[in-house]
């Protein structure tokens, strides 16, 4: 203090000294590049290699892209037009179109069903994605199933109709017996549902299908990419309900039906996916007469869900595994009896932990639909792989074709799991 | 019945093919339509176009038969099927008839129970080479790479060839054509062999076709017919000549053009025997009397359909070869319309 009267220090400051701007190589992208990818002498040398790496598949892809041809109507227009210079001949998807998102025996006057199956499928599934959504939405996510079974297959409206009203008398006689024992709500129902749909049955009017409002289309013109979004929303949406009551069967105290789960999963696991499909395809028409066999469709839906039923029964499974004793005990403490111990406690935090497990499966068994391709279906991948690689216009074509059927199925995979790290945020509840 | 369908797959499938056989024709004229099985795609062969509608060489079989039993060409309901799926389909009675390039062999004639009606193209395996390479012989390929589709026939018709000429080869196993053709074209082989219909159609598929000769070595026996189950004759006899029609009209000179005139009556009996305005050989059959000329009018005679399919105006460009009539030194040889 005494110091100021005496004046011994040279120079005090008197303001604070205007702000100057950092030094270059502290700023900016020269910083950010510094630091991250020249900071030392192995990371600048990994940095210049994948340079050259990128700049190399760049350059290549690139042009191709770029250069790619829309409009003419086979390879050999397509090599004229691009006289020797590197370039993509994509006037294969501008021509089939139409071939490689709905086969190419849908009836071309009805795209339009599908498309609308499709919007509504979206309307659907928002509740069921988004819990935030209101409540009553769910309403329609129950009837939808048969809007779309009309819309796409078409044929009488009636079929739909009492396929529905099977279900909701079902549900009421589950309701009327269920509270009081399970077995006669669930026998109850089963048959309730069959005495609807046999009724039913013999109330359509023969022939009712050929002079309906929507055009009957069978099973086996449908195809492209169409084929695949059926085969596995519907596969996805059967086979977690089924799969939970498998991994819940497996940790039965009752050995009949743990024992009937664990030999289903264990066999089911022990079995290649293309082998049930060549079963549902091949075998299951020497068992049944040859006009009264299950749709080719239906027969392959009940392979491939049966098949990720199992895994995801397992992935449960891993989840019920990973609660702690405490919980079940828990629940029994509070009185609950078995359903509403699994519904109020044990299912929510189980699920939870399985997400990701669950959405690994989905996203598998939505690839896997183009397996379908082998039992001569015409998904997507069967075809490019038959019909349009055959045709003498683009026969030779692989990279474009492949690419855009890559090119979709990633669209709707990234989609899938983006939602599910959405959804594990969502539901983290600060546990770990 | 109903217990021995749990006894064994097979039995049953030799019971349900037997029991499905019978009528074939009553059942197809009662459907009103002919269940025809096709490759899901084979170019030249079968394939549906931009369109959706089924062309190609087998599709034009299935035509043909359609007309000559319905009177209809169009009323034919093709079902596609794979390599691993068309006995099974055709044994349990899905479809009536498999027209899907099927090579007659004893295993399939006798063992499967299959009953081919005769051939509609005779192939057999080829090689092909860059032009670069110069060579002019099969057996000049001393110690070449050949890329070879596994599991076939071709394998070991390939090894057969190789060792009874005492030459070695490097074998390049692929999976499907489209592999091999990348693999060939990147250079990963010297030689592609498989059938020589497939070489032709794949060479059509390149970018400098003219770069690539198929060498003059046929080195196995193909011959691709239609079948029908064993044990319906009525109905094998309608397939057989069917096919026999077409070949018999192009050796007669009845064509898609000429056939409305002809028709008419000519001075050559057995065109008026085969186009149905003399005799009754439509009846023997269970056919209409015009049957003949239904078949013949559905897609032209064999020939026609040859060169609008697969013939060397089209970007495959096959040659008739062993598939001329054998007036021309072919092996087509149809018995006569008596």
């Amino acid at each position: 203090m005494s110091d100021k009267t005496t004046n011994s220090i040279a120079f005090v400051a008197e303001g604070t000294i205007p702000e100057s701007p950092p030094p270059a190589r502290e700023t900016g992208v020269y910083k950010w590049a510094r630091e991250n990818l020249f900071s030392n002498i192995p990371n600048s040398i990994l940095t210049l290699v994948a340079l050259a790496l990128i700049y190399s598949v760049l350059s290549n892809t690139l042009p191709w892209l770029l250069n790619g041809i829309w409009t003419t109507s086979s390879l050999a227009e397509c090599r004229e037009v691009l006289d020797g210079k590197v370039g993509a001949c994509f006037s294969v998807l501008s021509e089939r179109w139409n071939q490689l998102l709905y086969g190419f025996k849908y009836p071309t006057e009805a795209y339009w069903r599908p498309n609308l199956a499709l919007v509504l499928l979206l309307i659907a599934l928002a509740p069921v994605l988004f819990f935030d959504l209101p409540r009553q939405l769910l309403g329609f996510t129950v009837v939808y199933p048969f809007i779309a079974f009309w819309l796409i297959w078409g044929g009488s409206i009636l079929v739909p109709v009492i396929a529905f009203l099977g279900f909701v008398a079902a549900a009421v006689v589950f309701q009327r017996f269920g509270k009081g024992s399970f077995a006669a709500g669930f026998f109850g129902a089963l048959v309730a549902a069959l005495v609807v749909w046999k009724v039913g049955g013999f109330l359509i009017p023969e022939g009712a299908s050929e002079n309906a409002m929507l055009s009957s289309v069978p099973s086996r013109d449908l195809g492209g990419f169409m084929l695949n979004m059926m085969l596995g929303v519907t596969c996805v949406s059967l086979s977690v309900p089924l799969g939970i009551a498998l991994a819940l069967g497996r940790q039965s105290s009752m050995p009949l039906i743990k024992w009937i789960c664990v030999i289903f999963i264990e066999f089911v696991r022990g079995v290649p996916l293309i082998t049930l499909l060549f079963v549902a395809s091949v075998m299951l028409s020497y068992f049944f007469p040859p006009d009264a066999t299950v749709d080719l469709f239906l027969r392959v839906v009940i392979m491939i869900t049966l098949f990720s039923a199992a895994y995801i029964a397992e992935v449960i499974r891993g989840g019920l595994a990973a609660l702690p004793t405490g919980q079940y005990e828990a629940a029994d403490s509070l009185g609950l009896d078995y359903p509403q111990a699994m519904r109020l406690i044990i299912l929510p935090q189980a699920l939870k932990i399985s997400i990701p497990g669950i959405v690994n499966v989905a996203v598998g068994l939505f690839k896997d639909t183009t397996l379908v391709s082998v039992i001569s279906m015409f998904d997507l991948v069967g075809m490019i792989r038959g019909p349009i690689l055959a045709s003498t216009e683009w026969n030779g074509v692989y990279w474009e074709l492949l690419g855009f059927a890559a090119f979709l199925f990633f669209i709707v995979c990234y989609g899938i799991s983006q939602y599910s790290q959405w959804l594990e945020r969502r539901l983290a509840t600060g546990h770990r | 019945m109903k217990n021995t369908v749990f006894l064994g797959a097979l039995t049953v499938a030799g019971l349900a093919a037997g029991a499905a056989a019978a009528g074939t024709l009553d059942d197809v004229k009662a459907r009103g339509k002919l269940n025809c099985g096709v490759t899901t795609g084979l170019v030249g062969f079968a394939a549906p176009n931009a369109n959706g509608e089924w062309e190609g060489f087998d599709v034009a079989v299935c035509r043909a038969v359609a007309a000559a039993a319905l009177g209809d060409s169009t009323a034919v309901e093709f079902v596609p099927t794979t390599g691993k799926t068309r006995f099974t389909a055709l044994a349990s009675g899905e479809i009536d008839m498999l027209a899907r390039n099927t090579t007659w062999t004893f295993s399939r004639d006798v063992d499967l129970k299959f009953e081919f009606t005769g051939v509609n193209y005779y192939d057999g395996q080829g090689f092909m080479v860059p032009k670069e390479l110069g060579v002019s012989s099969a057996k000049e390929l001393d110690g070449a790479t050949v890329c070879i589709q596994t599991g076939t026939t071709t394998e070991l018709n390939l090894a057969d060839f190789f060792r009874s000429n005492n030459i070695s080869y490097e074998p390049v196993p692929i999976e499907t054509n489209a592999e091999a053709q990348q693999q060939y074209l990147a250079g990963a082989c010297d030689v592609y062999t498989t059938d020589a219909s497939g070489l032709a159609a794949t060479r059509a598929t390149f970018d400098a076709p003219a770069d690539h000769v198929l060498l003059p070595e046929i080195i196995s026996k193909e011959p691709l017919g239609p079948l029908v189950r064993h044990g319906d004759h009525e109905w094998g006899d309608v397939v057989r000549w069917t096919l026999n029609a077409l070949i018999t009209a192009e050796e007669l000179g009845v064509t898609s053009a000429n056939i409305a005139e002809m028709s008419a009556g000519t001075s050559n009996p057995e065109i008026n025997r085969l186009l149905g305005t003399e005799g009754t050989l439509g009846e023997m059959l269970g056919l209409s009397a015009d049957w003949g000329k239904n078949a013949v009018a559905a897609g032209g005679n064999y020939g026609e359909v040859f060169a609008k399919n697969i013939g060397e105006d089209t970007p495959i460009g096959l040659a008739r070869g062993l598939n001329a009539q054998w007036t021309e030194g072919g092996l087509l040889y149809s018995p006569p319309f008596r």
